[in-house]
């Protein structure tokens, strides 16, 4: 589209930050997210790691399990409620009336998003280290990449899935249809390759397993990204579909019913 | 096309699926005056401002808005142009005076926030969180975000709707102060009265046609729905009504007659149509 400014107009990068500066200051005003988004994975990892205590292999699995499932909430279902919110509400359609580039209200968004992944990885990777003595982790620029690699697939499949939620009432439903199953399968809560062959199968052609694998990989086995490049390839191919379905299928506004 | 037009819009249609809600007007909108576009419910207001301000696009016509094709969506277009949409949302844990910050600093040339909540009547309000606020501050908020980037030309579809006669007094100077600091405004209404108090010009429109366009004062004589209505009482009381195009010609008759008669012709009176008579007329479903 044309983005012709006007002397004096805004910058792209400055608005995109004012955005971005205005989500995080909402974020910590709403009590409900902000306790739900912290409280809610350290919750499961004391759950877990109370009932694997004596056992540090399995706790070895739930540290980066619970990592993949923050990088899912923090970005897939976060993003498919507050984009249907913001749709429903007319919030989308407001924004659009003024001269704020798309783009950098879409950045100041995700943003807010990416910013709650990284907080969340690193309150789990310290939780881990301090009370269930799962090492440092081994391989932080791995831990980078599938971090980033992560939050690009499912920040982008969740707008993809706000696109076919009908209303905000019924956004949790669509999104705990995906999301439950997907955490159950994909080795959140215990080594993936034990589950039965025919989910591990469905696991493997879905994205998070490979996050987890990766995840695994870079703060506990200490493998290298060499050894995740079909995994990764996963991701990737799911970040392509996620981010043209989020484009094309995007709107402004509610769709009359 | 001419520069002395805030807006040009020649032979717009558009449609949704087989419903044609828009079919084929033209109107323009001189710089500096207030454009109302009044219609019942379903008429296709919302449909053509919509369009104006790019949120739609058309299916068939041309427009202009301050020298651009809006479905361009131009970043100076949307520097230049305020909004108050028919409804819509806003944040919810920000306070007015935040939002309101927000938002002028999206503009190149914003006006004060604080003379923005003035004028708008938010004064008071500016630390309450938006989630607070009644619906007819709501409202008056809407028009705040509309103004703060100080636009040249400001959209309002139905902003007084819901609003109590005093809110509504309220809303209307806060328009007239836009027309006195030279703004353009195109303001749809469903209500008469608003029309007539605001509008330099109104365009009635019904079914997505213009039917009738011109000063509210005017639009009674001049267009089709042209005539003149004599009453008096007769002897007995009753009242009597005619309409005619020619009250000359009928107040002779009426007059000779009764003076022939020795009678008085009671509460005799010859006015013209007001623009209600003819939006009633227009509007009503024949
Ligand atoms: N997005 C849409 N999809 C389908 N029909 C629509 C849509 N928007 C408006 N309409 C229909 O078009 C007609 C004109 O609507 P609208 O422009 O909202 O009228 P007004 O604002 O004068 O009340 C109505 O019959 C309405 O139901
Ligand atoms: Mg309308």
């Amino acid at each position: 589209m044309p983005e012709s400014r006007s002397l004096g107009s805004p910058s792209f990068a400055s608005l995109a930050w004012r955005q971005y500066r205005l989500e995080r200051k909402m974020f910590w005003r709403n009590p409900s997210s902000a306790f739900f988004n912290f409280a809610l994975p350290l919750l499961f990892l004391a759950l877990f790691g109370a009932i694997f205590s004596s056992n540090q292999k399995n706790l070895d699995v739930i540290v980066p399990g619970i990592a993949g499932m923050s990088v899912l909430s923090t970005t897939f279902s976060a993003l498919a409620y507050n984009m249907t919110f913001m749709r429903e509400q007319g919030i989308l359609k407001r924004m659009r009336g003024t001269p704020m580039p798309s783009g950098a209200y879409l950045l100041g968004i995700a943003g807010n998003a990416i910013t709650n992944t990284a907080l969340q990885i690193v309150l789990i990777t310290c939780a881990g280290k301090v009370f269930f003595g799962v090492d440092w982790p081994k391989d932080v620029g791995e831990l980078l990449v599938f971090v980033v690699l992560g939050v690009l697939c499912f920040a982008s499949l969740g707008v993809a899935l706000s696109h076919v939620i009908p209303n905000y009432e019924s956004a949790s439903a669509y999104v705990n249809a995906i999301f439950l199953p997907v955490i159950i399968i994909s080795g959140v809560f215990y080594d993936a390759n034990h589950a039965p062959r025919f989910l591990n199968g469905i696991a493997q052609a879905l994205p998070l397993v490979h996050l987890i694998d990766g995840l695994s990989g870079a703060m506990v086995k200490g493998t290298g990204l060499s050894d995740h490049l079909s995994g990764l390839g996963v991701i990737v191919a799911w970040t392509v579909m996620g981010m043209f379905l989020a484009v094309r299928g995007f709107s402004w506004e509610q769709r009359r019913s | 096309m001419s520069t002395e037009k805030a807006i040009e819009v020649r032979g717009l249609r558009k449609s949704y699926g087989d419903l044609e809600a828009v079919r084929a007007i033209d109107f323009s909108v001189r710089r500096g005056e207030i454009f109302g576009l009044l219609g019942p419910n379903g008429a296709g207001k919302t449909t053509t401002v919509e369009i104006l301000e790019g949120y739609r696009d058309r299916s068939d016509g041309e427009v202009r808005v301050l020298g651009h094709d809006p479905q361009q969506r131009s970043r100076d277009l949307r520097e230049r142009v305020g909004i108050v949409l028919q409804s819509t949302g806003i944040y919810r844990h920000v306070t007015v005076r935040e939002v309101l910050a927000h938002f002028a600093g999206l503009y190149p040339h914003p006006r004060d926030v604080d003379e923005v909540m003035e004028l708008t009547g938010l004064g008071g309000k500016e630390d309450a969180r938006t989630r607070t606020l009644s619906g007819g501050q709501l409202r008056r908020l809407d028009f705040a975000l509309a103004l703060v980037g100080d636009p040249e030309l400001i959209f309002l579809d139905e902003p007084t709707t819901g609003f109590d006669p005093a809110a509504r007094r309220g809303a209307w100077d806060t328009v007239r102060s836009l027309k006195a600091l030279g703004k353009t405004v195109v303001l749809t209404t469903h209500y008469l009265d608003e029309a007539q108090a605001l509008a330099d010009r109104v365009a009635i429109i019904k079914d997505g046609r213009i039917l009738v366009e011109g000063a509210p004062s005017e639009l009674g004589a001049g267009t089709g729905a042209a005539y003149y209505r004599v009453s008096w009482r007769n002897g007995d009381g009753l009242l009597n009504q005619r309409e005619t195009d020619d009250p000359t010609r009928l107040l002779h008759e009426l007059t000779s007659d009764a003076l022939a008669r020795g009678q008085v012709l009671e509460s005799l009176s010859v006015t013209r149509p007001t623009l209600e008579d003819v939006y009633l007329q227009l509007t009503a479903d024949a």
